[in-house]
C-alpha cells in the first residue's frame, strides 16, 4: 500500500515517528525512553484478509496523558484499540502497556486496563449497581472494600441516584457514565475508550467529558482516547494522533498540528481567514481520499449506526 | 496542555478514595471459582429482575407431562419396567427442559458479543477458560431453577418423586453438570458460526435427535440397534439415567453417569474456551 501523501506535517511517515517524538511536555523527556510511557506501539501491523487495517503504526503514549487517537471509520483506530487491550493477537511489531509485553504478559497488561468499547456495553437486565459490581468480582476486589468501592464507582461519575435503575431505562450519556464506572472501579491506571461520546448529544457527550477529566484529575490515570470528533479532541486531549488508513499520519499537541499547517499555508502563500481548525488538520493530512474511502467497512458503519441507535 | 484542566472537585476527590488504589490480584486456583461465582451472580440478578423465562419455559414440559405423559400412560405401550409411564417420564421431561435452556445459551453469548458485553470480559484478569466456566456454571443455575419449576409441575400430577435431601443434591449435581456440557457445545457451535440466526438452526437441528436419541421418552432397550449406538455416546442419555434412579428410584449406573457427564462438561469447557477467541475478534 503506497501512501498518498507521505510528506505529512511532521515530515514523516507513519513508520519513524517513534524515532523522533515530538518534543510537546520538555518535563518528561528526561525520562527514560519507556519510563514515562503508558502505551509504546513499535512498527504494529494488523490484516484482516488481505485488507491491513494497521499498516506499520509507532505510537507512544505517556503516563499520565490523555491521547486521542482520530481518523474517519475504518481508519484502524479500534483495531489498534483492541490490540492493546489484547482482544487481538499481536501479529507483527511489539506493543507494551507500562513495559508488560501485550502479546505476553496478557493478564497484568489487563489489570492495569479500564476499556470502554465503542458499542454500549453495560448489561441492559441488570442495574447500574449490579453491571459495576461485577466488575469489581472479576477485578479481584475483597469482599469487604466492594460495596463501598461500587458506591464510589457510581458517585465519581454521577449516578448515585440511579445506581438501583435497570441499566436498559439509562440514556446514552447515563449508560456511557455507567460504563466509565465499571471501568474505574478497579483503579486501572490506563483508561481506554473507543469512541466514547458516539451518538450522544452536545450536553451528554460534555457530561461524559467532565466526568473523565475529573476521575482524571483526581487519580492520575492515563487516558487514550478514540474519537471521530474533532472538536472533542482539540479541547480534551494532551496529545493527538491522526490516524488514515492503517498509519498515523501526524503527531502532536492540538496546537502543534494547527500551528505546523498554518505555517505552511502562510509559507505557500495561501491566505485564510479563518484560524486553523483541527478539521483542517484532518482534510490535509487524509487528502481527498477522505470522500471516495467510503469511511469504513460496512461492519464498522453498522456497528456505528447500532450503537448510536441504541444510544438516541 | 490545552484541555481545560477540571480541578478536582475537594469532597469527590475524597470520596475517590478507593478508587486510587487497585485491588491485590487473586491468583492461582482461586481464580476459576471467583470468575464462576461472579457469572452466577449475575445470573441469579437477572433471574430476580426477570421471571418470564421461567415462567414461559414451563409450558412446553407441563404439556409433555399433560398431553405425551397421561396419554402414553393410557396406552402403556412403553416398557418401563411397572412403573407408571408418568413416572417414567418426569425425569426424562425435566432433562429435556434443563438441556433446552443450556443449548440455546450460546445465543446470549453472541448477544453479548455483539453487544460488547462479552468484550468487556474479556479484557479484564479472567482466563478464557474461567470464563467460558463461569458462563458454563451461570447455564447451570438458570438450569436448576427451571428444574425446580418442572419438578414441582411433575408433582402437582401426581408423579411419586423422592424428597431425599442427598439425593435431591444429587440431582443438582447432574443437571449442573449437563447444562454445563449442553451450554459449552453451545458456546463451541457459537464460536464456530458466529451469528445468532446460524446458531438458532443449528440449536433447532440438535436438540431433537439428542431428545430423540436418548432414553428420555423410552428406554434404550426399546430402540433400533443404531439407535442404541448413538444413545450412548449421547450424554442426555446418562443425565437422564441419573435423574430416573435419583428421583424415582428405577436402577441406574450413578457412578458410570456421574462420570460420564464431568467428563463431557470438562471437554466442552476446553472446546469453548478454544473457540471463545473468535467470538473476540
Amino acid at each position: 500500500m503506497t501512501v498518498a501523501r507521505s510528506a505529512s506535517p511532521d515530515g514523516g511517515g507513519g513508520r519513524r515517528e517513534g524515532a523522533h517524538v515530538p518534543i510537546s511536555a520538555p518535563e518528561t523527556t528526561t525520562d527514560g525512553p519507556s519510563a514515562a510511557e503508558a502505551v509504546s506501539l513499535t512498527g504494529l501491523e494488523y490484516s484482516f484478509g488481505s485488507t491491513k487495517a494497521v499498516d506499520g503504526v509507532d505510537l507512544s503514549v505517556r503516563t499520565g496523558e490523555v491521547f486521542g487517537l482520530l481518523g474517519p471509520n475504518g481508519a484502524g483506530k479500534t483495531t489498534a484499540i483492541r490490540v492493546i487491550t489484547t482482544l487481538l493477537p499481536v501479529p507483527a511489531g511489539v506493543v507494551r502497556v507500562f513495559g508488560y509485553d501485550v502479546a505476553r504478559q496478557k493478564m497484568n497488561v489487563r489489570r492495569l486496563l479500564g476499556y470502554v468499547p465503542q458499542q454500549l456495553s453495560a448489561d441492559a437486565s441488570l442495574t447500574g449497581r449490579e453491571n459495576v459490581a461485577l466488575f469489581a468480582r472479576v477485578f479481584d476486589v475483597s469482599r469487604k472494600e466492594r460495596a463501598e468501592r461500587v458506591v464510589q464507582a457510581l458517585e465519581a461519575v454521577g449516578l448515585t441516584e440511579a445506581a438501583d435503575r435497570l441499566a436498559g431505562t439509562y440514556s446514552g450519556g447515563m449508560v456511557r457514565r455507567l460504563e466509565l464506572a465499571q471501568a474505574l472501579v478497579s483503579a486501572p491506571r490506563l483508561l481506554i475508550l473507543d469512541e466514547p461520546t458516539i451518538g450522544l448529544d452536545p450536553i451528554a457527550r460534555d457530561g461524559v467529558w467532565e466526568h473523565i477529566s475529573q476521575v482524571r484529575a483526581a487519580t492520575g490515570m492515563t487516558v487514550l482516547v478514540t474519537t471521530h470528533y474533532m472538536d472533542e479532541a482539540d479541547q480534551y486531549c494532551d496529545r493527538l494522533a491522526l490516524m488514515h488508513k492503517g498509519r498515523i499520519r501526524a503527531h502532536g499537541t492540538p496546537e502543534e498540528l494547527k500551528n505546523r499547517l498554518d505555517e505552511r499555508r502562510r509559507e505557500a502563500g495561501v491566505d485564510h481567514a479563518s484560524p486553523v481548525t483541527l478539521e483542517d488538520v484532518f482534510r490535509d493530512v487524509a487528502g481527498s481520499g477522505l470522500d471516495d474511502q467510503g469511511g469504513g467497512e460496512f461492519r464498522d458503519v453498522r456497528r456505528t449506526r447500532r450503537t448510536a441507535s441504541r444510544v438516541g | 496542555m490545552s484541555a481545560a484542566p477540571v480541578a478536582p472537585h475537594p469532597e469527590s476527590a475524597e470520596r475517590l478514595d478507593l478508587l486510587l488504589t487497585a485491588p491485590a490480584a487473586r491468583t492461582g486456583w482461586r481464580v476459576v471459582p471467583a470468575r464462576v461465582l461472579a457469572m452466577c451472580i449475575v445470573e441469579l440478578q437477572k433471574l430476580r429482575h426477570d421471571r418470564t423465562e421461567i415462567y414461559t419455559r414451563a409450558i412446553q414440559p407441563a404439556l409433555w407431562l399433560l398431553i405425551y405423559g397421561e396419554t402414553f400412560t393410557r396406552i402403556r405401550a412403553i416398557p418401563t419396567g411397572g412403573i407408571p409411564y408418568l413416572d417414567y417420564l418426569a425425569p426424562g421431561i425435566i432433562a429435556q427442559s434443563a438441556m433446552f435452556i443450556s443449548i440455546f445459551y450460546g445465543i446470549m453469548i453472541i448477544w453479548e458479543r455483539d453487544s460488547g458485553i462479552l468484550t468487556k470480559l474479556l479484557v479484564t484478569p479472567t482466563p478464557r477458560a474461567a470464563l467460558v466456566t463461569g458462563k458454563a456454571f451461570a447455564a447451570g443455575v438458570k438450569a436448576v431453577i427451571q428444574v425446580v419449576v418442572v419438578v414441582v409441575i411433575a408433582a402437582l400430577l401426581g408423579v411419586s418423586l423422592t424428597w431425599n435431601p442427598l439425593k435431591l443434591l444429587g440431582v443438582v449435581a447432574i443437571v449442573v453438570l449437563g447444562s454445563a456440557f449442553f451450554s459449552c457445545l453451545s458456546m463451541s457451535i457459537a464460536g464456530i458460526v458466529l451469528t445468532r440466526d446460524r446458531l438458532m438452526g443449528i440449536g433447532q437441528a440438535i436438540t431433537m435427535p439428542l431428545f430423540f436419541g436418548s432414553n428420555a421418552l423410552y428406554p434404550v432397550s426399546a430402540m433400533p440397534g443404531w439407535l442404541q449406538v448413538i444413545s450412548k455416546f449421547n450424554p442426555l442419555s446418562y443425565e437422564v439415567d441419573a435423574l430416573r434412579g435419583l428421583l424415582i428410584g428405577t436402577p441406574a449406573h450413578l457412578g458410570t453417569d456421574y462420570a460420564v457427564l464431568a467428563f463431557a462438561a470438562a471437554l466442552g469447557i476446553t472446546a469453548a474456551s478454544a473457540l471463545l477467541a473468535r467470538l473476540a475478534r
